[in-house]
């Protein structure tokens, strides 16, 4: 007879069996006897956060730079209610994440049990799928399920609520089955038909651009290396979501930028302007589309996605491939090749006229802005960062506001898994714990934080963790004490009337640092940035670098309230061009 | 319309709204009808009936029927959405005028009142294949399958013949012919 496992050991076995190295988590009273286990498990490395939100968040960021499903371990009731923003945050970008949570002993479910909590019930709507395990046969083949639904398909998260009492009961363990399909759901359903169409739409097209997205790093690398191919055998401009930064290399010439609300003016206008849009692996959201009625009038939209719900939400298209990325690129690729060898060369008089056109978009400079030689301009921050750590292969992670698209506008990203942001749920103190994840999962690589005051204080805690396991994140902070994209919305949009939206009494966040037992750098003027940042680059230990920036810059070019593509506030430059030059800024 | 203040853009578009009846076939696991009905009301989606109830002892296989409105592309949406639910094996959309398929709901009607009044009721009934299911000197409970429409109009018809109370189920459906859903 084959050995009995409790349900706490079986947890593990199956982890190990789907090569989780690292999990995130906080013990309680319904994980105990798991966490009684985890010495057990050598291969199998725990990660304290202080916070479950931040276990969630550390857990996504250790999936979207590795590539592989991010594992979270909480107790009942609150620690499942606190980790719901990490799950919803992850489903909302596609992130794979397997959460086990505890739950009150199964005669106590119902009964309003200390720490008890709905959590499958909580979780429902921002999980792929969720499991209560009431009976310990079942344990094993859920958590394998569990790891099959979280990576498949679209990835998201997944939740399997275990009470306590199940953890201590004992059963044999299951070995995870190889399943072909999920409940009959695959995942290619394209034909070579399409794929023709596609070729065929291309080559006819003399205004065309490729919009991309987080599907294509979804997809691994091998996508981004497809992509690649496609774009140069093609010879025609790309543009990316905010979660597809660099899976198309930021510096190259037909990349024309991020688009969308903060998105840059060339490959909005491209987007408004094209006869041929070839969305891969996005989903058409409204911070990327600005008025729904007036995007894109004039093009015959494309459509590649592996969820069939994506197709025609929210944007009708001409042409949908339901399918991954990776799989429908390679057979474009091959078909692209047999059929029309010389396309580029066949393609590059139809498009010149497309490509001047974006050149005088170009020439506009949509994010340049106006430099100071006394306060630091956020955007400049940025740059030297960029300048200064271009060379060192570095993960960015972000919070969420200006400083997150200034970084997205600024950082130029060459490869993918490189770029974490919190986009669709848009999580203010996501940068800090995704940043301990990403390290986690890369001990030897530089990782960033950029950061806003206000949204860093709301996962601060974390630096905690960083220390504990001596992860040296760097939380590069644009200290302008205010929220400021609220600010800047209440700006242009309710007549300055800065209601909330200033932070005082912040923290001095050097001294914090000393207080979390890391090190601390504040720089205050442009002179001394660069100094600064090579102390901070060269300090091997977690760093919270205090950057005070111009308080009331603003994030431009911007996509005002439900406005098109084409009608864009550009920078001061362009608004207020003779009042500034009259002071005798220099522009950068 | 909220034109200047928000950062999402509004449509003036209106569209037409038609009735559907999806069908749904689901594993019959805890929290399978909440995860249905929680996908309508979480993306803002109708439902008018709901009839639910498990098919296969063997395979525990439940057959949810949703009667729900909206745009064309909402109802894509619905069948697309419902597809992706791990528990949902097949999902089949009709509208409501197809003559191929038979939509029927079922109704219980209690009239009170005199003899008079329980016969009148009892032939305004007749139409719908009624079937007196209890029976009192001073009242009746009357079973009738019908459509949806033709239940409202009885439900307000057979107010003057005493009707006191009024329960019914959500449509089902099923294909004519030797056809069965796919």
């Amino acid at each position: 007879m084959s050995k009995l496992y409790s349900g706490a050991e079986i947890v593990f076995k199956c982890m190990e069996d789907q090569n989780v190295d690292h999990i995130f988590g906080y013990p309680g009273g319904a994980v105990l006897p798991i966490y009684d286990e985890l010495q057990n498990f050598k291969s199998i490395k725990h990660v304290l956060v202080r916070h479950e939100q931040g276990a969630g968040h550390a857990a996504e960021g250790y999936a979207r730079s590795s590539g592989k499903p991010g594992v979270i371990l909480v107790t009942s009731g609150p620690g499942a209610t606190n980790v719901v923003t990490a799950l919803t945050d992850a489903y909302m970008d596609s992130i794979p994440l397997v959460c086990i949570s505890g739950q009150v002993p199964t005669h106590l479910i119902g009964t309003d049990a200390f720490q008890e909590c709905d959590t499958t019930g909580i979780t429902r709507p921002c999980t792929k799928h969720n499991w209560l395990v009431k009976d310990i046969n079942d344990l094993a083949e859920t958590i394998h399920k569990a790891f099959e639904v979280a990576t498949t398909g679209r990835p998201g998260p997944v939740l399997v609520d275990i009470p306590k009492d199940i953890q201590f009961q004992k059963t044999k363990y299951k070995k995870p089955k190889k399943e072909n399909k999920l409940n009959g759901k695959s995942h290619n359903h394209f034909n070579q038909n399409s794929i023709d169409q596609l070729i065929d739409l291309m080559s006819k097209s003399s205004k065309p651009i490729f919009y991309t997205g987080g599907g294509v790093i979804n997809s691994g690398p091998k996508a981004s290396e497809l992509l690649r191919e496609l774009v140069y055998a093609t010879g025609f401009p790309i543009t990316s979501t905010l979660q597809g930064l660099g899976s198309f290399p930021g510096d190259d010439n037909q990349f024309l930028g991020m688009l969308g609300m903060h998105g840059t003016y060339e490959a909005n206008n491209a987007m408004h302007d094209c006869d041929l849009m070839i969305n891969i692996g996005a989903r058409f959201d409204d911070r990327i589309t600005g008025k729904i009625d007036e995007f894109s009038p004039k093009s015959k939209k494309v459509h590649i996605d592996i969820d069939p719900s994506s197709i025609n939400k929210n944007v009708k298209v001409d042409l949908a491939i339901v399918g991954d990325v990776k799989t429908v690129l390679s057979s474009t690729l091959k078909s692209l090749k047999q059929k029309k060898s010389k396309f580029l060369k066949s393609n590059k008089q139809k498009t010149s006229k497309w490509w001047e056109k974006i050149q005088k978009w170009r020439s506009v400079r949509s994010l340049d802005y106006i430099g100071s030689e006394e306060t630091i301009k956020p955007q400049y921050a940025i740059e030297r960062l960029y300048e200064l750590t271009k060379d060192k292969d570095s993960y960015i992670t972000t919070e969420v506001g200006q400083h997150q698209m200034w970084a997205a506008q600024h950082y130029k990203f060459n490869k993918p898994n490189r770029w974490m942001t919190s986009g669709g749920l848009g999580t203010m103190g996501y940068g800090l714990p995704a940043a301990v994840g990403v390290q986690v999962a890369h001990p030897k690589k530089l990782v960033i934080d950029i950061a806003g005051e206000a949204s860093v204080l709301m996962t601060i805690q974390e630096m905690s963790t960083a220390v504990q396991y001596k992860l040296p994140i760097k939380i590069f902070i644009l200290n302008n004490q205010y929220m400021g994209m609220v600010r800047q919305w209440q700006e242009l949009l309710h007549d300055k009337n800065y209601s909330e939206s200033y932070t005082a009494a912040l923290p001095d966040f050097v001294k914090l640092a000393e207080a979390y037992n890391c090190v601390g750098i504040r720089a205050k003027t442009p002179e001394e940035l660069d100094d600064k940042i090579i102390e901070m680059l060269n300090t091997d230990r977690p760093v919270i670098f205090d950057c005070m920036v111009d308080k009331v810059e603003n994030c431009f070019p911007m996509i005002p309230s439900g406005k098109p593509h084409n009608q864009m506030i550009l920078g001061p430059k362009d608004q207020e061009s003779k009042k500034i030059t009259g002071k005798g800024k220099s522009l950068v | 319309m909220p034109s200047s203040k928000s950062a999402y853009s509004f449509s003036n578009k209106k569209e037409k709204f038609d009735t559907h009846i999806i069908v749904v076939w689901v594993d019959n696991e805890a929290g399978v009808l909440a995860r249905v009905v929680g996908l309508f009301s979480g993306r803002g989606y109708n439902i008018e009936s709901l009839a639910v109830a498990q098919v296969d002892e063997k395979l525990k296989i439940s057959r949810i029927t949703i009667v729900t409105t909206g745009t064309p592309q909402v109802i894509n949406q619905i069948k697309l959405q419902l597809r992706k639910l791990v528990p949902v094996h097949k999902v089949a959309d009709f509208k409501r005028e197809d003559k191929a398929v038979i939509f029927k709901e079922m109704a219980l009607f209690k009239i009170v009142g005199t003899n008079n009044k329980l016969e009148g009721a009892l032939k305004a009934c007749k139409k719908y294949n009624p079937i007196l299911l209890d029976k009192t000197k001073k009242s009746n409970v009357i079973q009738i399958t019908a459509l949806r429409r033709e239940i409202d109009k009885m439900s307000k018809d057979l107010k003057k013949f005493g009707l006191v109370s009024v329960s019914r189920t959500g449509a089902v459906a099923m294909t004519r012919g030797a056809d069965i859903f796919k």
